[in-house]
């Protein structure tokens, strides 16, 4: 049993984090391309629709990956997860089945016309398709949020005396209240990654001193869109967040947080430190008096609980994990609204394309917004375990019953050789069509 | 929904095993790559979304089938993995090898896909054994149940059942035929290319073959379900369905003299249409039949989700429907006509 359920989870948290490094790209970029080729539409200047076309051919390839990998998903609820899908399908169901039915057709077909269909369409028209995909791909992040805090909150429901779990008010689910800032959150989050990528690629050109038009376009405009991103990301988005989770799930905020005791007089922010949970506390900790209570509840000295406080069969299974997702997190977070600042800065200046360091700063930050965005995620879901639905029904009671361990090993393991190629094969696409970089068009 | 589904993923699967064993010359391998090429996401996307109805509107049969048919769905979606990559990457490198491996993936997968496919049909019609009965009793809940890949007899009568046994295996060849000619149909629909006019000779070949698995299929169909007709003689409705199969399969004979190229798509469309349609209305109102005593099958009223749940959903669906219909009325507005120049894959 114990097996089943560790399989169960390890595949389901491999799969999703794989699948979820295209969407959070393909959902900030969409944003971008549409900005481009809006940008064409009032300047005539043939520039920004070559970059609109260039972010198109990246956007394709990772819209590919990001169906591919997502097909798994939807059936990992009912092949793995078969109790949970039976007992919560007539709540969650609902808002998969919309994602499915108004963001994937949209995205869909439009992104087809949006590909072939330029000299079809004519130039209005075209970036009518670009927007469309954008807001299906947004609506699917809309409609995946609303299922997650479904999870996390869950509202509008009744339990039926056999266990399951009926819908009572639809419209329950999109105005809960953990909607709204985790969406938002989510979404900033995934500018960030594209306007990092836009960002590094145009520092990449312009360290290689090629394609010099394109690359100062790309820093520019991957430098704007990162700085409001990242602050809006922070605050209010970040802030709203944290401030549900403190008010609905106080055990969890407790150990993201890293607080072990309840202070008299104001609870301190933990910067370093490292869980110890033999013992119930912190290490080598590096903290600032009364900040977290500050930013909580806006009064120094309000009470936040600690950890020990609470009973431990509440604790989120995996403490230390979840402190240190949230904490790489905002860590991160940290230093892209610091780069991004002084980026801009030196835009202001007019000297950021000469700026050699910031430049390679750009480059090499790359990865990182995808290591934030993850992290956030992970502290999102080890936050709500042991649960699947909070407080009402167990992880280990959702998994189906008749698959083996075995079994789930089986396929992970050829999810896991299946997904390692298709990443070698991503990297070695995207570099391509990279290295070769955008086409100037003649016309 | 599914029905949907196989129609448009149909003509896919077929193009990729048309593309497999008769497509020698690049120009060839072009031809039906471009006449998918815009489509092929969009209609796997009618997976998604039936997935996602099926989730929503019928939570129990989605939990007891997607966890009992496990090993196989799984390798369904590695299979289409490696189908849409296939696709995809063939243009981005200009090297013999690497095109010929992709190729290949593209054509097997496709080729698998629709035996799988047409296995999972065997398996519904055949029913399982639900709650897992040894000796008498349940070792499981009543609606769950888990399948093997095969049982060492290949028997659809014992019972340990396995996906794979001859019954289910028929089914997935019928599925191969139908939808080769299906795929076959939609390339002369789209394409100029120099295969159509072998393509229509082959069809008319496959179209017999066809017509003999069809033929046997029906007349074992009595080891499986020993009173196939008893949905018929209370509903004489249910007929349409048979007799749309047969209009699509003997309407392919005539391919040859066909003056409109979509013609063909038509029929095919009609058999695969009237072909599933059929199976449903001999089992209904089971969704998934159970080959034991004890457990009842389930079926269209016991596996549904709740009445308010369902209600809204009706709405939106409805919505969604109207919407997707204006997707795809402008989407093969657009690509309307052949599609020999669209140059997929060159981006």
């Amino acid at each position: 049993m114990e097996d089943m359920i560790f399989y169960d989870r390890m595949q389901f948290a491999f799969t999703i984090t794989f699948h979820y490094l295209f969407p959070q790209l393909t959902m900030g970029l969409s944003l971008m391309i549409v900005y481009f080729k809006w940008k064409f539409l009032r300047t005539k200047i043939d520039k920004y629709n070559d970059a609109a076309k260039f972010w198109m051919k990246i956007f394709a390839l990772n819209f590919a990956m990001g169906v591919v990998t997502g097909i798994p998903m939807e059936f990992q609820f009912g092949t793995n997860w078969a109790k949970f899908s039976e007992l919560t399908g007539g709540i969650i169901g609902q808002t998969l089945a919309m994602e499915g039915m108004f963001s994937f057709f949209l995205e869909s077909s439009f992104l087809g016309l949006f590909l072939f269909g330029e000299k079809l369409l004519g130039q209005k028209l075209h970036f009518l398709t670009g927007f469309l995909v954008f807001l299906g791909s947004w609506a699917s992040g809309y409609l995946i949020i609303a299922t997650h805090s479904w999870m996390q909150f869950p509202v509008g429901y009744e339990i039926l005396e056999n266990g399951k779990f009926v819908l009572t008010n639809f419209s329950a689910l999109f105005s809960n209240p953990w909607l709204m800032p985790a969406y938002l959150h989510n979404q900033f989050a995934s500018i960030i990654t594209s306007s990092f990528v836009v960002a590094a690629i145009g520092a990449f050109y312009l360290l290689n001193n090629k394609h010099n038009d394109f690359g100062k376009l790309f820093v520019k405009t991957g430098v704007i869109f990162g700085l409001i991103s990242s602050v809006l990301v922070a605050f209010p988005t970040g802030d709203w967040t944290a401030k549900n989770v403190a008010k609905h799930q106080p055990v969890t905020f407790a150990a993201m947080e890293g607080i072990f005791e309840t202070e008299e007089g104001g609870s301190e922010i933990v910067l370093i430190g490292q869980p110890d949970m033999e013992n119930k506390k912190l290490d080598n900790k590096i903290a600032v008096p009364n900040v977290l209570s500050f930013l909580t509840y806006q009064n120094w000295n309000a009470e936040i609980k600690g950890l020990n406080e609470f009973d431990e069969s509440v604790h989120p299974t995996n403490v230390p994990g979840l402190y240190y997702s949230y904490h790489i997190m905002v860590g991160l977070g940290t230093i892209f609204i610091g780069l991004m600042g002084i980026a801009a800065l030196q835009l202001y200046r007019k000297k950021l394309y000469k700026t050699k360091w910031v430049l390679w700063s750009l480059l090499f930050m790359l990865p990182f917004p995808y290591i934030a965005n993850t992290t956030g995620w992970y502290t999102a879901e080890l936050g709500r375990q042991p649960w699947l639905v909070y407080n009402l029904l167990k992880t280990s009671e959702g998994i189906s019953p008749t698959v083996s361990s075995g079994n789930t090993l089986f396929t992970l393991l050829g999810f896991i050789g299946l997904y390692l190629l298709l990443a070698l094969l991503f990297l070695m696409l995207a570099g391509k069509i990279i290295n070769k970089g955008p086409e100037t068009s003649n016309q | 929904m599914l029905t949907v589904y196989i129609i448009l993923d149909g003509y896919d699967f077929g193009a990729g095993i048309i593309h497999l064993f008769f497509a020698k010359k690049e120009k060839d391998k072009k031809a039906i790559t471009n006449a998918i090429g815009p489509f092929w996401d969009a209609n796997e996307v009618w997976l998604i979304a039936a997935g996602g109805v099926l989730f929503f509107a019928f939570p129990t049969l989605y939990a007891s089938s997607f966890s009992g048919f496990y090993l196989p769905l799984i390798m369904i979606l590695w299979l289409l993995i490696f189908r849409a990559v296939g696709l995809e990457l063939r243009g981005q490198v200009h090297n013999k090898l690497w095109q010929l491996v992709w190729d290949k993936a593209f054509g097997i997968a496709s080729l698998l896909l629709a035996l799988f496919f047409g296995i999972a049909l065997g398996n519904v019609v055949r029913g399982v054994n639900l709650g897992m009965v040894t000796d008498g009793s349940s070792t499981h809940e009543a609606h769950y149940f888990f399948l093997p890949l095969w049982n060492p007899t290949f028997s659809p009568t014992t019972e340990h059942l396995g996906i794979i046994d001859w019954f289910t295996i028929l089914l997935g060849l019928v599925a191969v035929v139908a939808l080769t000619i299906h795929g076959a149909n939609w390339i002369i629909f789209k394409t100029n290319s120099d295969l159509n006019h072998k393509l229509k000779k082959t069809i008319f070949k496959l179209n017999l073959l066809l017509l003999v698995l069809v033929i046997i299929s029906l007349s074992i169909w009595h080891i499986i379900e020993p009173n196939p007709f008893h949905n018929f003689i209370e509903y004489p409705w249910f007929w349409i369905f048979p007799i749309i199969t047969f209009i699509g399969l003997f309407g392919l004979f005539k391919v040859k003299s066909f003056k409109r190229d979509g013609l063909g798509f038509l029929f095919s469309s009609l058999f695969l249409f009237g072909g599933l349609t059929t199976t449903v209305a001999s089992i209904f109102p089971k969704l998934l039949p159970s080959t034991n005593t004890v457990n009842p099958s389930l079926t269209v009223y016991n596996v549904a989700a709740h009445e308010y749940g369902l209600s809204v959903g009706v709405y939106w669906f409805v919505i969604a429907t109207i919407l997707v219909a204006i997707y795809m009325f402008v989407q093969y507005r657009v690509f309307k006509g052949k599609m020999d120049d669209v140059g997929y894959g060159e981006h």
